[in-house]
């Protein structure tokens, strides 16, 4: 099948890659453009290792072509923090072991970044429900759950006093 | 789970998506979120030479509420479905249902024509559709005809609309009374064991004065209880009354024997579902 020239824009940067239609966005960020942070977990939309944001919502990659997400601003964990500086959200996974293999750790993460994006002040159900859709075969959640409460709290703090 | 090969394309207008699958044939398949069509092509269920793609198509990507219709357009997401304030109002039980399906990531994709085009009997709206009395509105070469949801269902895949056909709107009347929508699922994430839409108003008497059931996944297409709706007109909703409405439900469906359970139990979970929500519904009547 004819290959496509595709340009994905990830963590702020345009990357061009040459792929067939078929291939799915995790393995074009993975295999293509060296973004590894995505995992491959289950490859069946079930376990949530492979979650990217794409203009604004929480994707499972392994269930999108990579020539549907050309032109959308893509976001993966690579893109909230780097091992000098961490993401609030990471900073808080360390803090309560919110991971133990950290193989779901960056879609945890990038869900996570997205959850309180459109509900800053989450209660432990709204998280739970929240990240629904990440699969931990480690944690067994209770810790996850503290991180992204407690890095709500400090997000939410920042800004109050950013404010004051 | 490599999908098959197949050429890719985004028209940017739906009279250019309706040429395209009217030339491409039997060839193409269109895809919305892909949340139902990618899994059926990872398994090598689907294989389509064609994927037409409507994500560029913006103007079906709307919910309208006006002159006593709710009217959403083919793309709309699940989770704008959630998040939606006027349709809140207008049907909650939309809502109440988007919530129930699978999980946040794939209702940010999953959209409300893919979920009721794609015929599977596992998927929600296809049932609420039947439940609320919705007319989908389809565009073919021929032109543009309206079908009822109550009469799209043929069976498991199979569907009223033609495959040149895009389903293009969903409109339904504002839901007036209680509602709900009750599912038993394994896990978040699951199609349902057993799930039940029911809308239910009350008269200045305090009786049932207008009533509407719909049964999911527990037949090879959503089940529209005519006859258990009709028993609750008119009633208190007194013991002998439900115990007859529940009969006439499971009556008219036919679950079969699969990971989720023997018939029995299916039987068995549909009443509790269909109790749950008749409940829940009268009490918000
Ligand atoms: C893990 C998992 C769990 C899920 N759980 C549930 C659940 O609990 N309940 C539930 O209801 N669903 C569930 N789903 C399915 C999900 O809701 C799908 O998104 C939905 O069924 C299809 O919508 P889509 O936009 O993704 O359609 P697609 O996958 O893009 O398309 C589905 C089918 O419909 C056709 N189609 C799509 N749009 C149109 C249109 N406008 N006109 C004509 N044909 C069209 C396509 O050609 C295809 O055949 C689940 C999916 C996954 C992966
Ligand atoms: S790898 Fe995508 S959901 Fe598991
Ligand atoms: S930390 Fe191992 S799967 Fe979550």
């Amino acid at each position: 099948m004819k290959k496509t020239n595709i340009t994905l824009n990830v963590n702020g940067q345009a990357h061009e890659a040459n792929v067939e239609p078929r291939e799915l966005l995790i393995h074009v960020l993975r295999d293509h453009m060296d973004i590894t942070g995505p995992h491959v977990g289950c490859e069946t939309s079930h376990c949530g290792a492979c979650t990217v944001e794409v203009d604004g919502r929480s994707v499972k990659s392994c269930t999108m072509f990579a020539v549907q997400a050309e032109g959308s601003e893509i976001t993966t964990v690579e893109g909230l923090g780097n091992p000098d500086k961490l993401h609030v959200l990471q900073e808080q996974f360390k803090e309560h072991h919110g991971l133990q293999c950290g193989f779901c750790t960056p879609g945890m993460i990038t869900r996570a970044h997205r959850l309180l994006l459109e509900n800053p002040t989450p209660t432990e159900d709204d998280v739970r429900f929240g990240i629904s859709g990440n699969l931990c075969r480690c944690t067994g959640y209770q810790n996850i759950v503290k991180a992204v409460l407690s890095a709500a709290d400090i997000i939410n703090n920042e800004t109050e006093e950013s404010l004051a | 789970m490599i999908p098959g090969n197949f050429e890719y394309h985004a028209p940017e207008s739906l009279p250019a998506a309706v040429g395209l699958l009217g030339e491409l044939g039997d060839d193409a398949r269109v895809i919305a979120g892909g949340h139902s069509l990618i899994p059926m092509m990872k398994l090598r269920l689907a294989m389509p030479e064609h994927l037409i793609d409507l994500r560029k198509i913006t103007d079906l990507d709307y919910i309208k509420v006006e002159g006593g219709t709710c009217t959403i357009g083919a793309m709309t997401t699940q989770h704008t479905l959630i998040n939606d304030a006027a349709l809140k109002t207008a049907a909650p039980i939309v809502a109440e249902t988007a919530l129930q399906v699978a999980d946040p990531q794939i209702r940010y994709q999953g959209t409300i024509g893919g979920n009721v085009a794609n015929g599977d009997p596992g998927n929600d709206f296809p049932g609420l559709m039947q439940c609320l009395d919705a007319t989908f509105t389809l565009e073919g070469p021929e032109g543009q005809r309206d079908v009822s949801a109550r009469e799209f269902y043929e069976a498991a895949y199979f569907t009223a609309r033609d495959d040149l056909e895009i389903l293009s709107a969903i409109a339904f009347p504002v839901c007036e009374g209680g509602y709900a929508y009750e599912k038993q699922k394994r896990k978040i994430g699951d199609y349902a064991t057993a799930a039940s839409a029911v809308l239910l108003s009350k008269g200045a008497d305090g009786m049932c004065s207008k009533a509407s059931i719909a049964m999911t996944n527990l037949a090879d297409t959503p089940i529209y209880c005519e006859d258990a709706s009709a028993l609750l007109v008119g009633s208190s909703l007194d013991a002998d009354t439900l115990a007859k409405v529940v009969t006439a439900c499971i009556d008219v469906i036919e679950p079969v024997d699969d990971n989720r359970g023997p018939v029995a139990f299916k039987k068995h979970a549909a009443s509790i579902v269909l109790k749950h929500a008749i409940d829940r519904a009268w009490s918000r009547a």
